[in-house]
C-alpha cells in the first residue's frame, strides 16, 4: 500500500481524462491526494510537473510526475501489479486491441465530441453528432468482438477500455441532454447503453463520475465564459 | 508451430519503418507486402478498417494496427532484444515522449516542418536532457523511444539537404544531435532506410505541391 502523502493526483473533477487515472487508482485500492486545479487558471506545480503540455491529469508517485491519462493508467497497473485486478488484459494481442481502441477514441473519437460544441450552425451541428454516432457505432461493434458477452470490455471487471471510453459517460448523457439527441441509444447501440449503466455504477467509478445535472451547470458555466470544449 | 509474420507497409512510410526496426532488431522473419498509397489493396481494408492505413502487422492471421501498438505488442511477443524498459517510471517516460512527438511535430504539413520543428525547441531542450550520460534513449540498446523518434533523424537528414541549411542547432542541442548520428548510423537501422535518392524526388514533389496548392487558394 503507498505511504500517506506518497501518491497525489492533480486534476479537475469534470474532466474525463483525470477520471482515468482516479478510476485506476480505486480499482487498486491505493490512496491518494486529490489536488484540484482552479477553472481558467494553472497552479505552479502543474506547470512545474508537466511543462511540455501543462495539462491534467498528473500523477505524483514520490514527487516524480508521470503525465498523459492513460500512460498514467498503464504506469499504476505496472506499479500497484498484487493489488486489485489487472487493468490491462493479460494477453498481448488482447492488450493490442485494447491499446488500438484507446487510442482510436483519443485521436478520432474525442475530437469529434469536442466538435459538437464548437460546430456553428444546425447543418454543422447535426453533421458533428453523426459523427460521434458513427465512432460510437464502431465502437459497439468492437464491444461486442472484445466482451465476448461479459460484462465489460475488460470481461468480468473493468479494464483499460473501459476507463478509456467509460470516463466520457457524464459528457456524453450532457450532450444528449443539450443537444436533444440521443447518443447512448439502446436501439442503435445497446450493448453500449447497457455497459455505460454498469460502468457508472461500479464502485472503482461511482465516487468519481460525477452527476450529470452538476457537469450539465459546469457545462453552461464554460460555454457561456469560453465557448470551448470541457478541459483536458 | 511455423509462425507467420507480415508487414504491410509503403516503401517510404516512417510509421511502418517503426516496425521494421523493432522486428530487425529482435532478429523476427517476416513478409513484407508493399502497398501503393493510391491503390491499396483489399486485404489492408479488410485487416485495418477503421483506418485503412500501414502498417499493420499480421501475426499468425491476426492483425494489429497503429505503430506505437505493434511496437508493444512486437516488444511483449518477442522478448529478446527488449525495447521498453522494465522499471515503470521509465516505462512511462518512454510512453509520454513517443505520444508527444507523433502528434506534435510530424503532422504538420511538409513544408511547415522546419518551423515546426524551430517551435518545438522549447520540447527539444527536454528531449536533450533524456539523453544525458546515454548513448540512446534507450541506454546502450536502440529501444522504443529512439524506435518512435527515428523519423526525426531521417526528416532532418532530408531537410537539410533538400534546404542546404541546419535544421536543429547543433550547439545548442549537441546531446540530440550525437543521437541523430548515433541511430542512423546503426546497423540495423542504417540498411532499413528507404532509398535515399528516391524520398529526396518525394520530398521535393511534396512541397512543390504545397507551394501550387497553397498559391491558387
Amino acid at each position: 500500500m503507498a505511504k500517506v502523502g506518497e501518491v497525489k493526483l492533480i486534476g479537475a473533477w469534470p474532466s474525463p481524462f483525470v477520471m482515468r487515472p482516479r478510476i485506476a487508482l480505486n480499482l487498486k485500492g491505493v490512496e491518494y491526494e486529490f489536488l484540484e486545479e482552479k477553472f481558467g487558471g494553472k497552479s505552479d506545480l502543474l506547470l512545474r510537473s508537466n511543462p511540455v503540455h501543462k495539462k491534467i491529469p498528473v500523477l505524483l508517485h514520490a514527487d516524480r510526475p508521470i503525465c498523459e491519462s492513460l500512460v498514467i493508467v498503464q504506469y499504476i497497473d505496472k506499479s500497484w501489479p498484487s493489488s486489485g485486478p489487472s487493468i490491462l488484459p493479460s494477453d498481448p494481442y488482447d492488450r493490442a486491441i485494447a491499446r488500438f481502441w484507446a487510442a482510436y477514441i483519443d485521436e478520432k473519437w474525442f475530437p469529434s465530441m469536442s466538435g459538437i460544441a464548437r460546430a456553428q450552425g444546425e447543418e454543422a451541428k447535426k453533421a458533428a453528432i453523426d459523427q460521434v454516432a458513427e465512432g460510437l457505432s464502431l465502437l459497439e461493434d468492437a464491444f461486442g468482438k472484445i466482451s465476448k458477452g461479459k460484462p465489460f470490455f475488460g470481461g468480468d471487471a473493468i479494464g483499460f477500455l473501459d476507463i478509456a471510453l467509460g470516463c466520457f459517460i457524464g459528457w456524453l448523457r450532457v450532450t444528449e441532454r443539450t443537444q436533444g439527441v440521443k447518443l447512448l441509444d439502446e436501439a442503435k447501440v445497446p450493448g453500449l447503453a447497457k455497459w455505460a449503466g454498469r460502468f457508472c455504477a461500479d464502485g472503482a467509478v461511482k465516487g468519481v463520475m460525477p452527476e450529470t445535472e452538476k457537469l450539465a451547470e459546469f457545462a453552461k458555466l464554460i460555454m457561456g465564459k469560453f465557448k470551448a470544449p470541457p478541459p483536458q | 508451430m511455423v509462425e507467420e509474420v507480415k508487414l504491410f507497409r509503403t516503401w517510404s512510410s516512417p510509421y511502418a519503418l517503426r516496425v521494421v526496426w523493432a522486428l530487425q532488431l529482435k532478429g523476427i522473419q517476416y513478409e513484407t507486402v508493399l502497398e501503393d498509397v493510391s491503390e491499396k489493396s483489399d486485404l489492408l481494408h479488410r485487416y485495418n478498417p477503421v483506418y485503412k492505413k500501414v502498417p499493420v502487422l499480421l501475426h499468425n492471421g491476426r492483425p494489429i494496427s497503429e505503430s506505437l501498438v505493434i511496437l508493444e505488442y512486437v516488444d511483449e511477443t518477442w522478448k529478446q532484444h527488449p525495447l521498453l524498459p522494465q522499471d515503470p517510471y521509465a516505462r512511462a517516460t518512454a510512453r509520454f515522449w513517443a505520444k508527444f512527438v507523433v502528434r506534435d511535430c510530424y503532422t504538420h504539413e511538409e513544408e511547415e516542418q522546419e518551423a515546426a520543428l524551430a517551435e518545438a525547441s522549447e520540447h527539444l531542450q527536454k528531449l536533450e536532457e533524456e539523453l544525458r550520460g546515454k548513448k540512446f534513449f534507450g541506454g546502450d540498446n536502440i529501444g522504443y523511444l529512439d524506435i518512435a523518434l527515428g523519423w526525426l533523424a531521417n526528416l532532418i537528414r532530408v531537410s537539410e539537404e533538400i534546404c542546404s541549411h541546419k535544421v536543429v542547432n547543433y550547439e545548442r542541442f549537441p546531446l540530440l544531435c550525437a543521437w541523430l548520428k548515433e541511430f542512423s548510423d546503426a546497423p540495423v537501422i542504417k540498411d532499413c532506410w528507404p532509398p535515399h535518392d528516391k524520398l529526396i524526388t518525394k520530398f521535393i514533389a511534396l512541397r512543390q505541391l504545397h507551394h501550387a496548392r497553397s498559391s491558387s487558394t
